[in-house]
Order: structure tokens, then C-alpha cells, then sequence
């Protein structure tokens, strides 16, 4: 089979399996997964730029995804004016403070470099900018977070958002995804991969618990909930008479109705952006960067022999795939409707882009998509399927059997076990993937 | 019959071809050198002899025996000992360790095998407890065929162990490459030093394109105007 | 005077015993990351996985001998349970490197590709874990609960403040020190632990003096399956076993790992106390402690903490990420890759 045919077949087969669910289960569920496929493809074809194109191994996944996340928090929620009168301003200035330091240490440190007569205490002196430098930022900014923290804490407790439109999110959610991985590509990117993929995974817990921890950001583990949308409410559709009429014409309820369509809408906006996003990955890959790109991947020694500058080449490509993934992050709290940093754990968010990434086949952004939605489809109907199968296979035993109640108790754990050997499968017979690196 | 003979010996990596049917023997007690231009499969000749490459044609005889079908590692245990050119030693053990791994394969007791290696090198036993890696170049090299001598080697073979070394440590290491050719071990290596190497050699192969030029005994090699001209500069 | 004492107590209690229990706990685990990436070359993301396998065995084995009326007195059943999940850990392991690892190791695949192999094994571990004993936390600990309690040690010394050991913390660090000072002793003194190193030193060499690799490999999964089944084991007896903390593992091991040197044994076990007590001195409220060395009129106010207990363990992939940043051999000098 050539690489369009597995292709076509890949995606019929998705198609198949989204309409049974539909008929056998619903279809608001059959389009609930499909969403979240194409978010997730969104997130793999992200780490397919970094790992399939370049090599770079993030699992830092997580991390890039909370932070698009945050950010449909900071553009689309009311600000909390009394939060702001509170402390707001004094956190800022506590900020203010802290980079003024970090600007004095800087400027000191470049100014005093050979100054012998300061010897080594030039690095006391610099311990105490710093060390102060932070005592008085904790001075101002712990009471500021105090008396934030302690407006209506039970709903806000925050300083709230921007109240733009949620959409503005995502372009903004991308861009600080990217702003981060700038950051974070500048101090590990000269790593070699074991190391890149630990110093990554560690940078992305770090994020999550800042989240987690600095109520006054974003709530903390309290959540944010309520996140206004890009699409009309249920409530208000089922008011509508077309919907009505619609409803009526399709045999389904008003209520089931009116979920579907707000899906469709969601649906619609992400395959928007997944089809733009696929449109310029191809177009890249297929453009002498790509080429550029692909060489060092390849053969770094004899890419930078040939002039390539390959750390700043590992630098963009890091930080484009970083931003895919913030715009993904930022959809899927938009569709969320709610930002909930405990949920971000790195089985879901890091390691399982991955097996997206490895069973599709990376290079390949056919293979990243069509991994994205066939793995996310499994990790969500493993489970009923794998109940079904334990119902089947215990079928034989008796109805109060321990071992019959055990297995069917643990049937949604096969799902960790399937994805496991999955990836263990292909990655030793199909390295390569579902749909194979096209050679150019 | 030499007691390690490989003949007629065509191979390479890739397809390529490096060595087209050179012929290198050596005999115990004898000193056997193969110099030549670079990239005349000097290096690739000597790991053909020890199974590091697989020969299109021509044989490897051992004690008149065929030893084409063995591995390295059950070459060394019919009595081949190998320095590489690089990485020869293990530089986070101890000296004493090195040598210790260098007997691996031998059950037996084989400390006088070690008090012989120390004799040979004396420099060895009083850094035996210090770490490999931490020892100078010549010192270093000295461990590398002390690490290849412990597993009593029939036949040693050296791939340019002067390499990097002072003049001053070069000679030392000949002696001593000498001293353990008196005690009836065949000793064949590869040397870029080709004049000097040639004065200690009984056997000298002069290697062009993977074909034998020149072979003769070191001697004859060096009063030979044609090999002085093209090969030791004069 | 006394009020110096107290304050050592204070510190004592407070950092010393936990920060030399999750230590032990950590360096453990690290020494077993250590061995697999010295001598198989990846960074194996199964080992947390490995670790909380390793406890689960120990677990059921501990309920069917309470079930069976076994009791060791004040000692805890676990203890002796350890036998049989470690030769099943051992089983674990060598099945592993057999499916699995091997495979990547004959065609001479890249380390990143062994280490994306090792994810694909911690995904399916994880599951068969759950699927076995399920997610939740599961309680293990029986025997006597303190060696020390806080109100003897008061009673005893008439100070202030208590200082109490419990016996998981004391079982931790000396089961933990007879192991680690085996693995020494096996490295350093013993044909196959020599073996062992060379291989990791340098490979070519090791397969030219005839040291067999599936042997050294083999080995090597031995030990680190009796490190994993003892890590796993003590951290659950300690804090608690629940299959999810074990991921969570997964770094602050890999930072102890890194921090000492990976490649280097003795750096693991440094790397897990410095990581240890890193996270419980930054975290420490020293209110108390300053309290009892400082006049009165000096007495801080607030509760003297450097950084709030929530980033305790923020605080290890800090201190990784900077150690990766300044410098990636460790403080030992690893191995860089």
C-alpha cells in the first residue's frame, strides 16, 4: 500500500469506527471524541514539527498546553476590579521590582566581568542582589497575593482577565506558548536528547505547579469556570425556532439537538485551524527549510559543516512547536469551557501526544493527524470496549464471582495496557509509523 | 608456514573494496610491521587478520589451522591478543583492573602473568591502584598491551600504538615491543613511524591501495632506495 | 543552652530523619537509573512503573501472609514479603530486557529511541498495576509504628521539643544502607561487578577481553530489580502505595540521578540526599527555630519560609533543570551523552 492509499484507508476507518459509536452509543459522545481528535491532532502535529522534523525531543507537552490554557483564562475573563484595588497594582509593582532587580544583577555582572580587584566578591556581591532583591519582592507581593486572594475567594479570589473575546486566545495562547519555549529552548536546547526530554518534562511540572499554587493568577487548584464562549449556549438555541423545526425533522430531542450543534460549531472552528495548520506544516516541509531542516536532523555534524547554524534552526523549530501546541492548549480550555490545572498530568497531556506521534508515523503530518485521532479515539473507548470484552470473557463465570467482579472493576485500567503495547508494537515492527516519513 | 598467515586478503566496508589481495604473515619470536601512505588499509588489514571484517576472498590461517569462521572474541581465545588504536584501555578502572579485565577469559590463577606485565612495565606496578585515564600517553599505551598480554597471548598485534607519543616514549615502547618478541610471542603491528618501526622489524609489508608493494625484512626494506624514496622521505 | 538543643531537635525532627528517609528512598531508585543507564545506555522511563510493580508484589504478598495469621511482631510483614516480590521484580525485568530491550540493542538503535521503547513499557506497566491491585491508595504497614516516640524522647531528655523516629524511617535507612554498600562491594570487588563497570566504560574493549554483554546486561537487571523492589517497597511502607505517586516519582529519581552524575553509583545516592534535603531545608518554616536562638524581641513574625511546602517537590525539577543548565555531569562527574 502506497502512503495515500493508507492514508484514504486511515481516515475511512475513522470514519467508520465516529459513526458507530454514533449509532451505537450517541452521537453527542461520537462528537465529543471527534473534537477532542482534532485538538489532539492539533497537539501532535506540534511535536511531529519538533521530533519529526528536527529530532527534539519535548516532553514537555504538558506544560505548553497549561499555558495556551491560561491564557483563554487571561483574555476572556472579566477582570476582577476589586482584586486589582486590592493588590493588583502592588503585585505589579512587586513584579516591577523583581525585573529591576534581575536588570541591576545583569547590568552588574556584565559591567564587573575582569574586574580583578572584585575577585570573588563579585559573586557575593551578586548573591546579595539577588538574595535581597527577592526578600523585598516577597515583601511586597506576599501581602499583595494576600489581600487578592481574600476577595470573594469562594468565586474569585483572582485577579481575573482581559474580558476580550476567547478566540483572541488563541492566537495570544500560541504566542506564549512560544515566548516560553524561547526561554526554555535558549537554557536546554544545547542538551542532548536524554537530557532535553528530562530537563523538558521537569520544566513543564514546574509550570503546572506555579499553576496550581498561585491562586492569584488563575485560581489555582479552585479552577476557573464558566469561560465565556465562541459559540451560542444550549439554552438560547433551544429557544430558536429552527432548531426546533430542525430537531423535530431529525427525530432527535431539543435538548440533544441543540449539544449537537453547539459541537458541530466547535467542530467546525477547530477543523478550521487544523486544516491551516496542516496546509502551512506541509507547505514548510516541503520548502528548503524543510530540507534544511530534515539534513540536520539527519546528520548534525555535516549539516553544521555545511554552514548550517543548527542551534538557532533547533531554536525556531522549537518554539513554532511550542506555539501549536499553546494554540491547542487554548482551544481545548475554550471547548472545556474551563481551566482545571490539577487535570494537567504528564500520562495525558505529554506522554500520550507521544504515542500520537510514534504510531502515525513522525515526519510524516498525515501520520501525526491520523495518530491523533486514532489514539485519542482509543483512550476514550478502550474503556467500553475493554468492559465488553470482560463481559464476554467472564460471561462463563458465575454472577457473584470475586475474580468476575475484579476483572470487570479493572476493565477501564486495559486501556493504559493497550496504548502500551500499541507503541511497543509499532515502534518494533512499524517504526515508522502508521503512515511512513514520505522520502523526498 | 608463518604461524599467522592471512592470504591473499580482499574486503571492505560498503562494497568498496580496501584491501585487494594483500598477503601478511608473521612468525613467533618475530617482529612483523606494516607500514604504508594513508589509506593504504594498513588498519583494515590488521582487523581482517583479527575478524573485525568479513573477507570476499582469500583466507586467515592460524597455527595452520582456518580461523575465518571465529569471532574476535574466540580469536582471542586461541591466543590472539589486539591493541586498537584508540580507546585501548578502560580509563575509569585502575590500572591493576585493567589488566584484571585483560584476563577475563582466564579462569586460572594469573598473577605471575600480572608480576610479568609489571616486570615488563614497572611504571605499571607503581600506579597500579591510580586510575587508567589519569596516566600520561606513553603510560597509557604501556596499559593498553599490558590489558592485551594478560591473556598469554600466542601472537600480539598493535595498531600504531606510537601514535601521539613522544620520540623518547616511542623508543621505550619499542624496546619493550622487542623484550616481549625475545620471550616467543609474534608481534605484528601497524606503524606511521614507518623508518623506526622498520629498524626493529624482522618482517616489513609496505601496503599500497590494499596490494602488497614491498616485502622484505626490515633491513632490506630500509637500504632499498626504491622504498627510502617513495615511503620514508629519502 | 537548652534553647540551642531545642532548636537541633527541631531541625532533627523536622529535616534530618525525613530528609535521610526520602534520601534513601531516592538514591535507591537512582543507583537502579544509574546502573541501567551506565551499562544499557538509555534513560529508562519504565523505572517508576518498575518501582511501584515491585511494591505491589510486596503488598500481596503481605496480605496473604496476614491472612495466613504470619505475624514477625514489631517488624512489619512487608520485610518479608521482599523475597518473593523481588525475584518477581527480577522476573519483570529480564522478561522486559528480553521483549523488549533487547531487540533496540542488537540493531544498535539511538539511546532516544530505547528511552521512547521504555515509555511505551510505563504505559502498559501502569495499566497492568491498576488493573491488578487498581488505583487507589492501599495501606500495607503493620508491626510497631515508632522507634522513638516524640513523648519518650521528651520524657527522656526533659526538652521541649520531641523527636521521633518511625520504624518505616528506621528500616528505610538501614535496609538501604546494607543494599547500597552490597552494590558497592559487587562493583567494585567482584569478576562480574569489574565486569560490569568495563563494559559501561567502554564497550568494544570489554567485548575484545571476552566479557559476555548478555551476561553483563543480564546482571545488571538482577541488581537493578533488587534496587527497584526495595525503593518501591520502602517508599510505600513509608508515605503510602498508590500506583499514580510512583509516576510522579519519576523525576525527583531522575534529578538525583542527574544531580550526582548519572553514570556514577556513588552520585545517585548523593544526588537522592541532596535532593532530599534540598526540598525539606528550602520548605522548612524556621519561625521556631529562630524562636528559640534569637532574643525575643527578635522573633520573627512570620513563618521564615523560603519557599511554601506546595513547591517541595517543584523544588527537585529546579534544582535538575539548573544542574542541567550549569553543569550536565553532575556533581560527581557522570557520563554525558
Amino acid at each position: 500500500m502506497t502512503n495515500h492509499h493508507r492514508t484514504y484507508f486511515a481516515f475511512l476507518m475513522m470514519t467508520i469506527l465516529l459513526i458507530a459509536v454514533g449509532i451505537l452509543q450517541s452521537w453527542n459522545v461520537a462528537f465529543n471524541i471527534l473534537n477532542l481528535c482534532v485538538i489532539s491532532a492539533i497537539m501532535a502535529l506540534g511535536v511531529n514539527m519538533q521530533w519529526g522534523y528536527a529530532g527534539l525531543v519535548n516532553f514537555g507537552i504538558m506544560g505548553f498546553v497549561a499555558i495556551g490554557g491560561l491564557a483563554g483564562v487571561v483574555i476572556s475573563m472579566p477582570p476582577v476590579t476589586e482584586a486589582w484595588q486590592a493588590g493588583g497594582v502592588k503585585l505589579m509593582l512587586g513584579f516591577a521590582t523583581m525585573l529591576a532587580v534581575i536588570a541591576i544583577a545583569i547590568v552588574f555582572w556584565k559591567r564587573t566581568r575582569g574586574w580583578k580587584h572584585l575577585a570573588r566578591r563579585r559573586y557575593v556581591i551578586m548573591a546579595i542582589i539577588l538574595i535581597s532583591g527577592y526578600a523585598v519582592f516577597r515583601y511586597i507581593a506576599d501581602a499583595a497575593v494576600v489581600s487578592i486572594e481574600a476577595v470573594d475567594p469562594a468565586k474569585t479570589g483572582y485577579l481575573g482577565g482581559l474580558g476580550l473575546p476567547i478566540l483572541l486566545s488563541w492566537i495570544v495562547g500560541a504566542i506564549a506558548a512560544g515566548l516560553v519555549a524561547m526561554l526554555i529552548g535558549r537554557i536546554a536546547l544545547g542538551l542532548r536528547s536524554d537530557y532535553l526530554a528530562i530537563a523538558t518534562l521537569g520544566i513543564s511540572e514546574i509550570i503546572i505547579y506555579i499553576l496550581k499554587n498561585e491562586d492569584w493568577l488563575a485560581r489555582g487548584v479552585k479552577n476557573v469556570n464558566g469561560l465565556p464562549r465562541p459559540v451560542p449556549y444550549e439554552i438560547d438555541l433551544q429557544k430558536e425556532a429552527w432548531v426546533n423545526t430542525l430537531a423535530d425533522g431529525m427525530g432527535f430531542s431539543v435538548v440533544n439537538a441543540s449539544s449537537l450543534i453547539v459541537k458541530i460549531a466547535y467542530l467546525s472552528l477547530f477543523l478550521a485551524v487544523l486544516l491551516v495548520l496542516f496546509l502551512m506544516a506541509e507547505k514548510a516541509l516541503k520548502s528548503p527549510w524543510g530540507r534544511m531542516m530534515r539534513a540536520i536532523r539527519d546528520n548534525e555534524v555535516a549539516a553544521e559543516a555545511m554552514g548550517k547554524d543548527v542551534k538557532r534552526r533547533h531554536l525556531q523549530i522549537f518554539i513554532i512547536g511550542s506555539a501549536v501546541l499553546g494554540l491547542a492548549g487554548a482551544m481545548l480550555t475554550t471547548l472545556d469551557g474551563q481551566f482545571t490545572p490539577p487535570s494537567y498530568q504528564p500520562l495525558r497531556f505529554t506522554f500520550l501526544i507521544w504515542v500520537m506521534v510514534i504510531v502515525g508515523g513522525s515526519g510524516n503530518n498525515y501520520g501525526a493527524i491520523i495518530g491523533g485521532f486514532i489514539i485519542w479515539f482509543f483512550w476514550i473507548e478502550a474503556e467500553p470496549i475493554g468492559l465488553w470484552l470482560m463481559d464476554l470473557l467472564t460471561s462463563g463465570m458465575s454472577e457473584d464471582s470475586a475474580l468476575r467482579d475484579h476483572l470487570l472493576k479493572s476493565a477501564a485500567h486495559t486501556r493504559l495496557m493497550t496504548m502500551g503495547i500499541i507503541m511497543m508494537l509499532v515502534l518494533r515492527f512499524s517504526p515508522k509509523g502508521l503512515i511512513p516519513e514520505a522520502k523526498r | 608456514m608463518s604461524f599467522l598467515i592471512g592470504r591473499d586478503m580482499v574486503g571492505g566496508y560498503g562494497g568498496a573494496n580496501i584491501l585487494n589481495g594483500c598477503t601478511i604473515g608473521v612468525d613467533k619470536g618475530e617482529i612483523a610491521v606494516i607500514v604504508g601512505p594513508n589509506g593504504a588499509g594498513k588498519s583494515t588489514a590488521m582487523k581482517a587478520l583479527f575478524g573485525m571484517l568479513t573477507l570476499s576472498s582469500g583466507e586467515v590461517l592460524m597455527d595452520g589451522q582456518n580461523i575465518m569462521h571465529l569471532k574476535p572474541q574466540e580469536r582471542v581465545q586461541l591466543g590472539m591478543g589486539f591493541v586498537p588504536q584508540t580507546a585501548n584501555i578502560f580509563t575509569e578502572m585502575s590500572v591493576e583492573e585493567n589488566l584484571e579485565m585483560g584476563a577475563f577469559i582466564r579462569r586460572d590463577d594469573f598473577s605471575d602473568t600480572m608480576e610479568q606485565v609489571f616486570t615488563l612495565f614497572p611504571i605499571l606496578k607503581e600506579k597500579r591502584r591510580q586510575l587508567a585515564g589519569e596516566l600520561s600517553g606513553g603510560q597509557r599505551q604501556q596499559v593498553a598491551v599490558g590489558r592485551a598480554l594478560m591473556t598469554q597471548p600466542k601472537l600480539l598485534m598493535l595498531d600504531e600504538p606510537t601514535a601521539g607519543v613522544s620520540p623518547i616514549v616511542m623508543d621505550e615502547l619499542f624496546d619493550r615491543i622487542i623484550e616481549i618478541a625475545r620471550t616467543g610471542i609474534a608481534i605484528l603491528m601497524v606503524e606511521q613511524n614507518a623508518r623506526q618501526a622498520l629498524e626493529i622489524a624482522d618482517k616489513g609489508y609496505v601496503l599500497v591501495q590494499g596490494e602488497n608493494r614491498f616485502t622484505d625484512t626490515g633491513k632490506a626494506l630500509l637500504a632499498d632506495p626504491e622504498v627510502r624514496q617513495a615511503f620514508l622521505g629519502g | 543552652m537548652t534553647d540551642v538543643i531545642n532548636a537541633f531537635v527541631l531541625i532533627a525532627n523536622f529535616i534530618l530523619v525525613p530528609g535521610l528517609t526520602y534520601g534513601s528512598q531516592l538514591g535507591l531508585g537512582a543507583l537502579g537509573v544509574t546502573m541501567i543507564y551506565s551499562v544499557l545506555r538509555f534513560s529508562n522511563f519504565a523505572h517508576g512503573e518498575m518501582m511501584s510493580f515491585g511494591a505491589m508484589v510486596t503488598i500481596l504478598m503481605t496480605w496473604w501472609m496476614q491472612a495466613q495469621g504470619f505475624s514477625f511482631g514489631p517488624l512489619p510483614t512487608a520485610l518479608f514479603a521482599l523475597p518473593v516480590s523481588i525475584i518477581a521484580t527480577i522476573g519483570l525485568t529480564l522478561t522486559s530486557d528480553r521483549l523488549v530491550f533487547r531487540y533496540y540493542r542488537e540493531i544498535k538503535a539511538p539511546p532516544v529511541t530505547l528511552l521512547i521503547v521504555s515509555m511505551g513499557l510505563m504505559f502498559f506497566l501502569g495499566g497492568l498495576i491498576r488493573f491488578i491491585i487498581g488505583p487507589n491508595d492501599q495501606q500495607f504497614f503493620d508491626g510497631e509504628r515508632f522507634i522513638l516516640k516524640a513523648r519518650d524522647f521528651k520524657a527522656m531528655t526533659g526538652l521541649s521539643e520531641g523527636l521521633a523516629i518511625k520504624s518505616t524511617q528506621g528500616i528505610t535507612v538501614v535496609l538501604a544502607l546494607l543494599m547500597v554498600s552490597f552494590v558497592f562491594w559487587f562493583l567494585t570487588y567482584t569478576r562480574t561487578g569489574k565486569s560490569m563497570r568495563a563494559y559501561s566504560n567502554n564497550e568494544d574493549l570489554a567485548l575484545l577481553s571476552g566479557i559476555n554483554p548478555d551476561r553483563v546486561v543480564m546482571v545488571t537487571w538482577i541488581i537493578t530489580a533488587v534496587l527497584i523492589t526495595l525503593a518501591g517497597t520502602l517508599y510505600g511502607l513509608d508515605k503510602s502505595y498508590k500506583p499514580y505517586t510512583y509516576l510522579s516519582l519519576l523525576l525527583p529519581i531522575f534529578a538525583s540521578a542527574i544531580v550526582g552524575g548519572i553514570g556514577s553509583p556513588v552520585g545517585a545516592i548523593l544526588g537522592g540526599f541532596v535532593i532530599a534535603f534540598a526540598e525539606l531545608f528550602i520548605t522548612f518554616a524556621y519561625k521556631r527555630v529562630l524562636g528559640y536562638l534569637l532574643p525575643e524581641q527578635l522573633e520573627p513574625s512570620g513563618l521564615m519560609q523560603l519557599l511554601t511546602t506546595d513547591y517541595k517537590i517543584a523544588l527537585s525539577f529546579v534544582i535538575l533543570v539548573l544542574v542541567l543548565i550549569i553543569k550536565p555531569t553532575g556533581i560527581a562527574g557522570g557520563k554525558t551523552l
